[in-house]
């Protein structure tokens, strides 16, 4: 593991919904490389296929045709290679969701720490592993609290704790920031990026906004699901 | 982290309500079980009081519960020098309206020979029936205490013993009184033309007759050899003790036991059909929780885990529940329920198969959920 390895590899992926007369191609052969380190965004107007690329990396989303491989491991060709995608996605992919999508029943410490715990650490380490992210997202002082309670800012930052809990080096995210102000996103942001570096991992973000557009390390436009890199 | 429990705390409250609401349809269940139990239990106590092993009626009759018998009172003399016959004792029955305390009691005047058998098994308080008239000895439920006494016909009748769990099929108390009494009350409480022909002194055939004569046989006594041999006396016929409890199983109570076995089997399949659509619900309303489960990689164990848990906490909360109460209320019921822990064990295996079938459907609901609808807002 170092930096600069190529953790996320697409190539020549196409995604369409339905056939005939309802068909829509959300993604016409798309290629795109992100190594460790990185951190990039997916942009371009509603309908571009941004969701449905951020879904097929995740690996909640089998293309039609094409490749995708993950960490050096291949996973899609034609169709999935491993079984247990699931397991995938717990090792090695952490998702942060536009709604934040916390368990309702599981205070915040709990949310984060279920992720470990499914991965299968140690309960006492899961936890600490829990208090030190809510530390660090500087939302420590609210980890008893249940999701309900918390603000959006807060939840975000939980969210996002709970995406990073079993180290995962792929981070997804649909539109982080939309829940935050200015200041916020840009300190969400930067912590993603120390993230990136510390962790070895990458993120894509798909965001429309612009205030934050000077912090990633490359933008991705797509258009009518295809790439016009700029 | 056990994510049943942690959602169960989350609603507790509903969950809470929930279980009441199962546990009083449990009650429901269990009351009509005991019920059931009752009736059956109840409707044997008659027979099995007097401890016989041969019941005497007369011929062609299903006597003296499921039809009525009436055999000359001498019989009893006769039976008791067969062959293998250590006690014989005659005995009547009748149903008697008595008014006593402002109400009206309806009573089973049991009659039967003290020192023979027919009598009761055990005395809870006070004591037996002397030799002398005019006495009873009365079931609890009566309400009769020791010491009191009640009008029966044209006498007034003293309390001097209580016993316990005595009456007849329709859940009437029993009370014994002395054959003799009883005979005289039977022709007072006849129609009255025939009053009229006992006051003229002409003799009452029915004066003389009893319901039935009932035997215990000598240690190895051969029960078959009597009945046969008693089948041959042209007016009499002999049933075995078991078969005098089939029969009433059969004739008198059947009907209403059927009903109520309709009744529970109606009961249960409302049950069932409750507890599944309250899992299946509990199930849907998680979908979306359960699809960001598998978006951040739980396994199915985990959400099987989480649908069955519950399931099984909430229907045993309610069996228990039901069980508590049934229990608490049980006295209560006019009529007698009898739990056996043999029926609660099978309705917790009913339950259990229920809450486990319904988390079936449950389970399927939640294997088919896309993890990408976590994404949507
Ligand atoms: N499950 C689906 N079934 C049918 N069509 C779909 C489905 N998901 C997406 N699409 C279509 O695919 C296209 C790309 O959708 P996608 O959600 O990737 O866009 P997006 O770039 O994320 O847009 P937005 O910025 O509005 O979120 C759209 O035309 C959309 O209608
Ligand atoms: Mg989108």
């Amino acid at each position: 593991m170092a930096l600069g390895d190529i953790l996320i590899e697409v190539s020549n992926v196409a995604k369409h919904f339905g056939e005939g007369e309802t068909r829509v191609d959300a993604l016409r052969a798309v290629d795109l490389t992100v190594r460790a380190g990185e951190v990039i965004a997916l942009l371009g107007p509603s309908g571009s296929g941004k969701t449905t690329l951020l879904n097929i990396i995740g690996c909640i989303l089998a293309p039609s045709a094409g490749r995708v491989a993950l960490d050096g491991e291949l996973v899609f060709d034609g169709k999935w290679l491993r079984r247990d995608l699931r397991r995938l996605r717990l090792d090695k992919i952490g998702f942060i969701f536009q709604a934040h999508n916390l368990l309702p029943f599981l205070t915040a410490q709990e949310n984060v720490a279920l992720v470990p715990d499914l991965a299968g650490w140690p309960t006492e380490a899961g936890r600490a592993r829990a208090r030190e992210l809510l530390d660090y997202l500087e939302v420590g002082h609210r980890r008893a609290v249940k999701p309900a309670l918390l603000s959006g800012g807060e939840a975000q930052r939980v969210a996002i704790a709970r995406a990073l809990a079993n180290r995962p080096r792929i981070i997804l995210a649909d539109e982080p920031t939309a829940a935050l102000d200015g200041a916020r996103a840009g300190l969400v942001m930067d912590l993603l990026r120390r993230l990136a570096v510390e962790q070895e991992a990458c993120i894509v973000t798909v965001t429309h906004d612009e205030k934050i557009f000077d912090r990633f390390d490359r933008l991705i436009h797509l258009r009518d699901g295809r790439l016009a890199d700029a | 982290m056990n994510l049943a429990l942690k959602d169960i705390r989350h609603g507790l409250f509903r969950f809470v309500l929930t279980c009441f609401g199962l546990g009083l349809l449990m009650t429901v269940v269990l009351a009509m079980i005991g019920i059931y139990n009752g009736l059956v239990s109840d409707a044997l106590a008659v027979v099995k009081a007097p401890a016989a092993d041969v019941w005497l009626v007369e011929a062609g009759t299903q006597g003296p519960f499921a039809e009525a018998s009436s055999i000359p009172a001498d019989t009893r003399d006769a039976v008791a020098r067969m062959p293998g016959v250590a006690e014989a004792g005659a005995v009547n029955f009748q149903n008697v309206e008595a008014p006593h305390g402002g109400r009206t009691l309806r009573l089973y005047v049991i009659g039967y020979e003290p020192g023979r058998p027919g009598g009761p098994q055990a005395i809870a308080e006070g004591r037996g029936l002397g030799a002398s008239h005019f006495e009873l000895v009365a079931d609890r439920k009566t309400g009769l205490v020791p010491g009191e006494t009640i009008r029966l016909g044209r006498n007034r009748f003293a309390v001097v013993g209580l016993v316990e769990g005595a009456m007849n099929s329709g859940g009437d108390p029993a009370v014994y009184v002395t054959l003799a009494d009883a005979m005289v009350l039977q022709t007072e409480l006849d129609p009255a033309a025939q009053r009229v022909q006992a006051a003229r002194g002409a003799v009452s055939v029915k004066s003389a007759s009893v319901a039935a004569v009932i035997a215990r046989m000598a240690p190895g006594a051969d029960v078959e050899l009597l009945t046969a041999t008693v089948r041959q006396w042209k007016h009499l016929a002999a049933m075995t003790q078991g078969e005098q409890e089939d029969l009433l199983l059969a004739s008198v109570v059947d009907k209403a036991r059927r009903q109520i076995g309709l009744f529970l089997g109606i009961l249960l399949s409302v049950s069932a059909v409750v507890i599944a659509l309250i899992i299946y619900t509990m199930t849907m309303e998680k979908l979306k929780q359960i699809a960001t489960l598998k978006l951040i990689g739980a396994p199915d164990r985990t959400i099987i885990a989480l649908i069955v848990q519950q399931a099984l906490i909430l229907g045993a909360s309610g069996w228990g529940i039901g069980l508590l109460l049934i229990l608490t209320v049980k006295d209560y019921f006019p009529r007698r329920v009898v739990l056996e822990p043999f029926n609660t064990m099978v309705l917790a295996g009913i339950i259990a198969a229920v809450c486990l079938l319904s988390s079936a459907l449950g389970v399927r609901a939640a294997m088919k959920v896309d993890p990408a609808t976590a994404l949507g807002s």
